[in-house]
């Protein structure tokens, strides 16, 4: 499985993201700066990591989703391409427009950082198929916008196509319909504030984050 | 020489759309002891200097694409 990490001033989980990705698949991932204009040739998965990409300014994810390698990453996901993005990746992606709704200051205002449990809402797809569906698993969160909103038009669209990925089991911060994770109509974008990438190995505490990159690679060979 | 251009961007949260930011501000002039605050909203301004000569249609431009997320934010444009 060929993958690619994107770097943008302010990511800070980029290096955690490309370390699971290499132990759970073997193969180190490139990692792009924000300012590369086009990606790796013949990429299968591209991961947007989580952190404070350009200090949060104007609004999370508004500068990075405009940043010249982020046109490069909405034409490969157009193509077909695996993308992930977690915590601040999925407020890139939905400043992208490749998800919809946006992700809003938490509900408690406070920044949440602990581990939650979350409910499995669909595990037909290439990133959770190692899950199962109503399954509950523990992931952290460490995030200050991670209360999503969605008109209810789009919400209903959401739900009636079983595009959400993931739900809070349990009150973290806000989220319309407790949603966590969601994915695009096509099925190859996942955006998520949890961070599976941190439960690779049980001296991280547990491996539930482990399975979702077992899943992709066992997907996308 | 005569002053550049300005353009001021007001972007506000959709009505509809909970703004936490605002109920702190709300609670915490109400610890104050202000009486009488009802709902509050808190939104931001950009100041923008601009070409002499830039429509208003290029100043919109730049609020949809990038100055407001147009899926929770709406925003007013005042420019001479």
């Amino acid at each position: 499985m060929k993958s690619a990490v994107i770097v943008f001033p302010g990511s800070n989980c980029d290096r955690d993201l490309a370390d699971a990705i290499t132990k759970v698949t073997g193969i180190a991932p490139t990692l792009v700066w924000h300012a590369e204009t086009s990606l790796p040739d013949r990429l299968d998965f591209i991961g947007i990591p989580g952190g404070f990409s350009y200090g949060d300014y104007l609004r999370s994810g508004a500068m990075a989703a405009r940043s010249p390698v982020m046109q490069a990453v909405v034409q490969a996901a157009g193509e077909g391409r695996a993308v992930l993005g977690v915590c601040n990746g999925f407020q890139v992606l939905t400043e992208t427009g490749l998800l919809p709704g946006a992700l809003m200051r938490n509900a408690g205002l406070n920044f949440v950082c602990r581990d939650v449990r979350l409910e499995v809402a669909n595990s037909q797809s290439i990133f959770t198929s190692r899950y199962a569906t109503g399954e509950t698993v523990t992931i952290p969160v460490a995030h200050h916008d991670g209360n999503y909103f969605a008109d209810a038009e789009t919400l209903a669209r959401l739900e009636g196509e079983g595009r959400v990925a993931f739900r809070y089991a349990e009150s973290v911060n806000g989220s319309a319909h407790d949603i966590a994770g969601i994915l695009n109509d096509a099925g190859n974008v996942l955006g998520m504030m949890p961070h599976p990438e941190r439960l690779i190995e049980d001296a991280q505490g547990g491996t539930d984050g482990r399975r979702m990159f077992e899943a992709v690679q066992a997907a996308l060979g | 020489m005569a002053a550049p251009m300005k353009a001021t961007v007001t972007v506000t949260l959709k009505n509809g759309v909970l703004d936490p930011q605002g109920r702190a501000i709300e609670s915490a002039l109400k610890g104050l002891g202000f009486d009488g605050v009802g709902d509050v909203r808190a939104g931001k301004i950009i100041e923008l200097e601009l070409a002499d000569g830039t429509s208003r249609e290029t100043v919109e431009a730049m609020a949809r694409q990038l100055l407001a997320n147009t899926v929770i934010e709406n925003f007013r444009i005042e420019m001479p």
